[in-house]
Formats: structure tokens, sequence, C-alpha cells
């Protein structure tokens, strides 16, 4: 029982310094990478585009919601003109990156670890490292840079198809000015919103990939073990998501 | 105990200057389980050598060791003279590039078609125009009869057609030495002949040394210079396949006929039978 306990903090700890060591040598192997651009633009469409859809589905609806439950309290205090400004701050800094970052890690995350997991249980990678090719630079560092340069572009889409839903609910439905919602959001809206919402959606790109093909590369080579990496890929980068969004969050508002 | 059918005057398994690979005194051991306990093995310049022995008897492993994939506790493993556990990481590519390795599965890439598996290694390595690169893969897809499957991907291709698109693959930077692991595990009898003939045809046309590992004896004597029987994670026999059948050591003659009795156990270590149904009961 003791031991059980003892070793879950060292446990965490190894798991940390691998993924580390792990970080440094992609890190090093990603200006060798862009010797083959092909490989990384191929990886931005697997992560990027086959994530469009849900992520222009998943915006829509939350922009709804966010127009509903806006309005429904706004209107409370006679400012649902200010509508506008309340989903475009909202998306654009929280819900934009962190739901974007979400269902990457559930949609392209988990095909990034169960696709290397499988290519290395079925000794691709073995094979790669007997015809001297470096699995690091030609299979992972194109993945991790695929995945670090998709997820602004999603989320920038979540963002603005998010408003996009809150402007056809807010507007068309409960009958805001639109004149009002679109003046209101221009002004109050600034650089440094934008800038976090930049921010925030890189760095979450950066965790979310590199867990992806941590998991990918280190899990067990059998079929149990490459679920088990995909379910930890999912359930790390929602903790870490949500930890470094708050992190973040707080870091800019100290700075402003 | 170690029975050398053909050792030379020295008693050296091969001559030193011959070999390409040279294993010496290894001993290799994982989770406390000993695998090999003082291995000796060489595969000489331009001969199929082939690995024997029962499953679990760490023919792969001994495969790992050879090209760097893992390292021996003690003893030394050499390929063209220079100590493989010794060599740095860029050292140990160089190394591999002068191998060509076909997988037990073929190991080919899925989300690439039989063209560009074998164009892979090619492209990895050299910056070539695409009408060469095209030459030489259909070149070695016609040496393995699979031309016209250039198209075709990985998963639409059987088991013995795969086993012989990664020996294209294995051979499209001409390498010196030609490993197998297990290259007949799960053919039918057409594709194994077809496989044994390749590999005897690939080493004696491209001047290649071979290293076939595998528990088929009859393909082996077919195509092998010199055998190795491995057991117990040392050499029990080596010779030509046809010194090791007319062998009368106790291991040999239980491997090379197949039988369930001998020295290697068919049943795992256990408990008498009557015993544990006793205990059950109780």
């Amino acid at each position: 029982m003791n031991a059980t306990v003892d070793s879950l903090p060292v446990t965490w700890l190894r798991r940390i310094g691998s993924m580390s060591l792990f970080f440094a040598q992609v890190c090093a192997r990603i200006i060798p990478a862009f010797a083959k651009p092909g490989l990384i633009v191929r990886q931005i469409y697997n992560a990027g585009a086959r994530s469009l859809v849900i992520i222009m589905l998943s915006g829509l609806f939350v922009g709804m919601v966010l127009g509903l439950l806006g309005f429904d309290t706004l209107q409370r205090f006679g400012s649902e003109d200010s509508l506008g400004v309340l989903a475009a701050l909202g998306m654009l800094k929280v819900l934009g990156p962190v739901l974007t970052a979400l269902l990457f890690a559930g949609r392209a995350g988990t095909s990034l670890t169960s696709e290397i997991g499988l290519m290395k249980s079925t000794e691709q990678l073995t094979a790669m490292q007997m015809m001297a090719v470096d699995p690091l630079r030609h299979v992972i560092a194109p993945r991790f840079l695929g995945g670090i340069i998709a997820m602004p572009l999603l989320a920038a889409t979540f963002s603005v198809i998010g408003l996009f839903g809150a402007q056809l609910i807010g507007v068309q439905q409960m009958g805001v000015d639109v004149g009002a919602f679109w003046s209101q959001t221009q002004s109050a809206v600034e650089l440094r919103d934008v800038n976090e919402g930049i921010v925030k959606s890189l760095v979450f790109g950066v965790a979310c990939s590199l867990i992806a093909v941590y998991e990918g590369y280190h899990c067990e080579p059998t079929p149990e073990g490459v679920g088990l990496a995909t379910t930890r890929t999912v359930v790390t980068s929602s903790v870490m998501v949500l930890l470094l969004n708050y992190l973040l969050t707080a870091a800019f508002l100290t700075k402003a | 105990m170690t029975n050398s059918l053909t050792n030379d005057a020295n008693g050296s398994p091969a001559q030193a200057g011959d070999a390409v690979i040279e294993v010496r005194d290894v001993h290799y051991s994982i989770g406390g389980r000993k695998i090999f306990d003082g291995l000796d093995i060489a595969a000489r310049r331009g001969r199929i050598t082939a690995f024997m022995g029962p499953s679990g008897t760490g023919k792969t492993t001994l495969l790992r060791l050879i090209t760097g994939q893992s390292q021996a506790q003690s003893g030394s493993v050499k390929a063209w003279g220079q100590e493989v556990a010794r060599m740095s990481g860029k050292e140990l590519f160089a190394l591999r590039r002068r191998m060509g390795m076909l997988f037990q599965n073929g190991a080919l890439l899925t989300d690439e078609d039989v063209y560009e598996n074998v164009a892979f290694p090619l492209r990895a390595h050299a910056r070539l125009p695409e009408s060469l690169v095209r030459q030489l893969v259909l070149t070695k897809l016609q040496a393995v009869g699979l031309r016209g499957a250039a198209r075709l991907l990985p998963a639409e291709l059987s088991g013995g057609m795969a086993r012989r698109v990664a020996l294209a693959r294995a051979i499209v930077m001409d390498p010196e030495l030609l490993i197998y692991d297990e290259p007949f595990v799960g053919l039918d009898p057409i594709s194994m002949g077809v496989i044994c003939r390749l590999i005897k045809q690939l080493n004696d046309a491209l001047g290649i040394t071979s290293i076939v590992v595998s528990h088929d004896v009859h393909e082996l004597s077919l195509i092998a210079d010199d055998s190795f029987l491995l057991s117990g994670g040392k050499v029990v026999a080596q010779g030509t396949p046809a010194e090791l059948h007319e062998s009368d050591l106790a291991e040999v003659h239980q491997f090379m006929g197949g039988l369930a009795d001998g020295p290697v156990a068919f049943h795992y270590p256990a408990p008498e039978l009557a015993q544990d149904l006793l205990e059950g009961e109780a």
C-alpha cells in the first residue's frame, strides 16, 4: 500500500523528466524537419483541415449558447447591446483557445497517438531506424509542428464562427441592434485581447501535440498499450490545457 | 555444450578476416532471464548464414545486438571489425546504411503505397532525380516480381507479397549485408519457395552476405551455407545444414527432427499434473 502511494510522485516525476527530455530531442529536430516541408504540410492537413468540421460546428453551437445566456444576463441590467463585447472577449480569450484545444486533443491528439503507437507496434519505427532514418525527425517532428501550426488557426476559426453564432442568436433572434453589436465589439476588443488568444492557442498547441506524440512514441507496442496511451493523451491534455489556461489568464491579468 | 562441426584449425567458428559479423562470448539477460551465456557466432562474407533454434532462444534478440538496437552486458559484437556497442548514434546510422533488414511482418509503411515504400530509403538518404528513383524502384520491384503491384497499398497485399515488397525495400540501397528475421513465418508453400529462391538469388547475384534467422529447417537446408543451432543461450552445433542433419547430438537430433521429447523441454516447468489437479480439489 505504502509502496503504491510512495511510487506515485516518483512515477510522475519520472514521466515529467522523460517528457522534458523527449521535448528537447524533438526541438533539436525541428529545423532539420523543415528540409522536407511536404511532411509538415501533410500533418497540418491531418491535424488541422480534418478537424475543421468539428471545430466549426462546436464553435457555432457554443457561440449560440453564449448569445442566449449572454442576452438573458445582460438584459437584466439593460445592457444587451454589449452582447457583442461579451461574446468576442469570451471567445477570443477563453472559449476559443480552451475548447479548441480540448476538441483538438480528442480528435487530432488521439489520432496522432494511435497512429504513432500502431507504427511502433508494427515495427515501422524500428524499420526506419534500421534504414538509418531517424523516426524523431521523420515521424515525430513533422506531426508536432503540424499540431502547433494547426492549433491557432483552428482556435481563430472557432472564435470567428462562435462570434457569428452569438450574433445569429443575439441580433437575428433576440433583436439586439446589429450596429450596436458590431460597433461595441470593435471598440472594446483590443490587440492585446487578440494576442492573448493567439498565445494561449500556441501554448495549448505545443502541450497537446507534445503529449500526443510522446504517448504514441512511448506506448507499449500492443493493442492494449495503444488504447491506454490514447486514453492518457485525452486525460493529460485536458487537465494540462485547463491548468495552463488558469496560469496564462493570471499572467495576462497581472501584466495588464 | 558446444559442438563445432566445421571449426577451422584455431577452433574458431570462422576466419576472423573473413567475418562480416563476429559475436564473441556474449552474455545477455532481460529481467533476470538469461538469454545468452557466452555466445560465439560469425557470419562470413558472401555466404548465407542461418541462425536456427527453438522459439524463445533469442534469435531475434541476436539480430538486435548485431544491428545495435540492444547492447550485451558483456562480450563483443563486431560488424566489419567495428565494435557495435561503442558506436555513436551517427556511426550506428552509417553502419545500418550498409545493412538491409527484412522484418517478420514486413514492417511496411501502411500509409504509403508499394512504390513509395521501396523509394523511402532513397528519398531519405539521397536527393536523386525522380526519373532515377523510378528506375531504381521499378528494377528492385521487378527483382521480387511485384512491379505490377507498385501502386497497391500494403493493406491490399498478401503476407508473401508484403514480405517481397519489404525485401525490395531492403535491397534498394544495395546493402552489403542482408538480415532476414523469420522470413518464412506464416507463408504458404508457394510464397515460401519464392522467398527462399529470392534469398539465394539475391545473395549470389549481388555478392552480398546474408543472415537468416528462422526455425524452418527444411527451407534453411536448401539455401544456407553455414548454420548455427542455438539453445540454452549458446551455440549447441554449427556447420552446413547437411552436417547438422547427420549430427548425433541430442539437441540437434531433436530440433532437426522436430521431436517433442529431448533436451529441449516441451513443457514449461510446472509441478506434476496429478499434484496440480489434487490441489485444485482440496
